[in-house]
């Protein structure tokens, strides 16, 4: 009995005992500075049309143990945010045309490809919209999550798969230890999504970025996906930055927003405020667009036309031809994030009367 | 308590067991395979061609020389069970013994063009860009070349003919529609997702390579090499015919059916249906392995 209560311990070792020697450090990152600071971030694609300005200046940091969540239509640039952050956009056709993408004091954009892929998986983790199509097929759940412990920490097969089926138990798939061996076919939509989630925090990240995770789920299925997420970050003081469409998706999990409109920050705040009285048109109208059991019966409010086509930005504010406050200074005048209470912006010209409205 | 520690260390030796394997795909394939009787018979017709290839003299004690013209063009039965040749030669005993050219040509060769077609195919499809202009334009450039045609030239052009220059032109002009199909594949494979996953959890391009984009991209790889044993196989045959593959006392079943073939109409039947039968057999059981391998392999098809 005393020898299978040691091997249950080391069924669960000190993992940053065991780990190999940390391939990130010399790179200079500090724990103490802030987690993530995105400055100024452009993106631009280059097709066959003229150059896409897929992300224009986005501005945003996240802090230890914090949640921001970035709201955004189709296109606005939000997934190609977290592809830049994370380093793996398709280069070429995307060119990242400035700003700089700063971990824990180091800028991600000037590390060389090697440190980079080091990054990747250690420092950051990411879980994808659709799982599925994520795992791959012809390999077992145990042995894709096993795959980075090889890769990163040179494990041997058998502590590997030791340790990723402890991950699917913190996941809380049930019989994990009999599941490691199972296809990702063999899983259900919501045990997929937390397989995924236990890839992306594998390897104990400091920032976890989950773009649209809970997008191809039921909604039942997404609440508990979202409480695994909120439960993860706050047991590991990770920052969690939380990319969707859904309005309702955040409401309850994010400390800040970002809301994004064709490839800018339209609006930051934190979330009890921006739900409150948003301040950029935009926001509101998405607010507004969400249905309502109160408002049964009644026509719901859409935001008129489409986003603009990203390689002919209309000029000034890319919102105005869409915008019920659009006035000439619109057309012209691009809108700076202006300052609307402290730690609060809004890049509308505007903000005021929205505010009050 | 006492419940889960005994499930550990159950999993424990369990996992031991299989030792980790690769996710035990292959060890789940090979109990799959073995269930299969397709499987089981196609393979063990592919072991005895083999033993024909490798050790003739375990099945005949006739050597191919022994003729006897006095007994030439026998029909099967008396002595000879395949009958005689023309020549007064054991069918039977050239039927063995021209597996070995046969096989090893038709084995090699298509190992040979699965992995450099297959090899540039993924690196075509998988880098893009010049690499795969290049690499493309270089097996149009092949591809345009007629087969029959082109190994006619280049087998000319050689001072001698054998075994090898045989191999070497099938392997130059054959690995072109592989490098398709591959390339292909790894172009459609390459933008799924859970190869930007692998990208995202730090994988380098060798690692995606040989852990997500080969296994998925092995299935086309397969059918098409079992489909290309059978081809090698008439390519030698024809090339032999047409008096530029091996070159006689050298057997071969594809010099047989090349003789057999002429002789079949003039009341010897016998000289083509035994070399034809040994070689339609082979080349089927060949497919079917190919086949039940591919199944075998793919997870969801469970």
């Amino acid at each position: 009995m005393s020898t299978s209560a040691e091997t249950m311990t080391m069924g669960d070792p000190d993992r940053a005992a065991t780990r190999r020697k940390d391939p990130l450090a010399g790179l200079g990152f500090d724990e103490s500075a802030p987690l993530l600071q995105v400055r100024d971030l452009q993106v631009e694609f280059h097709t066959r049309e003229g150059v896409a300005h897929a992300v224009n200046g986005v501005d945003f940091e996240v802090h230890a143990g914090q949640t921001l969540g970035i709201l955004g239509e189709s296109g606005c640039g939000k997934s190609v945010t977290s592809q830049a952050i994370m380093g793996i956009l398709d280069v070429p056709p995307a060119k990242i045309a400035g700003g700089q993408v700063i971990l824990q004091g180091v800028d991600l954009l000037k590390l060389p490809e090697s440190s980079r892929r080091q990054v990747r998986g250690n420092r950051i983790g990411m879980v994808f919209q659709d799982a599925l199509s994520s795992l791959n097929p012809v390999f077992s759940v145990g042995w894709q999550l096993a795959e980075q412990f090889r890769m990163h920490w040179g494990y041997s097969k058998g502590d590997a798969k030791k340790e990723a089926a402890r991950l699917l138990d913190l996941v809380g798939i049930p019989d994990a230890k009999n599941r490691v061996d199972d296809f990702p076919h063999q899983f259900s939509g919501g045990m997929r999504q937390r397989v995924m989630i236990a890839m992306a925090l594998a390897l104990d990240p400091v920032l976890l970025i989950a773009d649209e995770p809970t997008t191809a789920l039921d909604v039942t299925v997404q609440a508990q996906i979202m409480r695994l997420l909120e439960e993860m970050q706050q047991e590991r003081n990770m920052g969690l930055i939380l990319i969707t469409h859904d309005m309702g998706v955040v409401a309850d999990v994010a400390d800040q927003i970002c809301v994004m409109y064709a490839g800018k920050v339209v609006e930051r705040a934190d979330v009890v405020s921006i739900y409150d009285a948003p301040a950029h048109p935009y926001t509101k109208a998405l607010l507004e667009s969400i249905p309502r059991v109160d408002m049964k019966g009644t026509k719901l409010a859409s935001i008129e036309g489409l986003p603009p086509n990203l390689t002919k930005l209309p000029p000034g504010c890319s919102f105005h031809p869409r915008c019920g406050y659009a006035k000439d200074v619109c057309r012209v005048d691009e809108p700076p994030l202006y300052e609307v209470a402290p730690g609060r912006r809004s890049a509308c010209h505007f903000y005021e009367e929205v505010l009050s409205s | 308590m006492s419940d889960n520690v005994s499930t550990v260390e159950l999993e424990d030796a369990s996992a031991q067991d299989k030792g980790a394997a690769t996710g035990s795909l292959w060890s789940d394939a090979r109990k799959q395979l073995f269930r299969s009787p397709v499987f089981v018979v196609a393979l063990l017709i592919v072991l005895v061609v083999i033993s024909w290839a490798a050790f003739p003299s375990l099945w005949t004690n006739t050597s191919p020389e022994h003729c006897v013209l006095m007994e030439n063009r026998q029909p099967p039965g008396n002595g000879h069970i395949f009958g005689t040749t023309v020549l007064g030669c054991d069918m039977y005993t050239h039927v063995i013994y021209g597996a070995r050219p046969s096989i090893v040509i038709a084995v090699l060769v298509t190992g040979a063009t699965a992995l450099v077609g297959g090899g540039l195919g993924i690196l075509s499809g998988y880098y893009g860009g010049w690499t795969d202009t290049i690499i493309s334009r270089l097996t149009d450039v092949v591809l345009g070349l007629p087969f029959i045609l082109g190994a006619l030239v280049f087998l000319a052009l050689l001072q001698q003919q054998n075994i090898w220059t045989v191999m070497f032109v099938l392997i130059v002009l054959g690995w072109t529609s592989m490098m398709r199909i591959v390339r292909g594949t790894v172009i459609a494979l390459r933008d799924q997702d859970f190869v930007e996953a692998a990208r995202a959890m730090g994988a380098k391009n060798s690692w995606i390579i040989f852990k997500h984009i080969l296994p998925n991209a092995l299935s086309p790889i397969i059918v098409l090499s079992t489909l290309y044993v059978g081809t090698y196989v008439a390519a030698e045959a024809t090339l032999t015919f047409l008096g530029v593959g091996l070159q006689p006392p050298a057997i071969s079943w594809g010099i047989l059916i090349a003789e057999g073939q002429g002789l079949a109409v003039s009341g010897l039947p016998h000289l083509l249906v035994f070399p034809s039968v040994a070689l339609i057999l082979t080349v089927l059981s060949f497919i079917m392995l190919g086949d039940s391998l591919r199944d075998a392999l793919d997870p969801r098809g469970r």
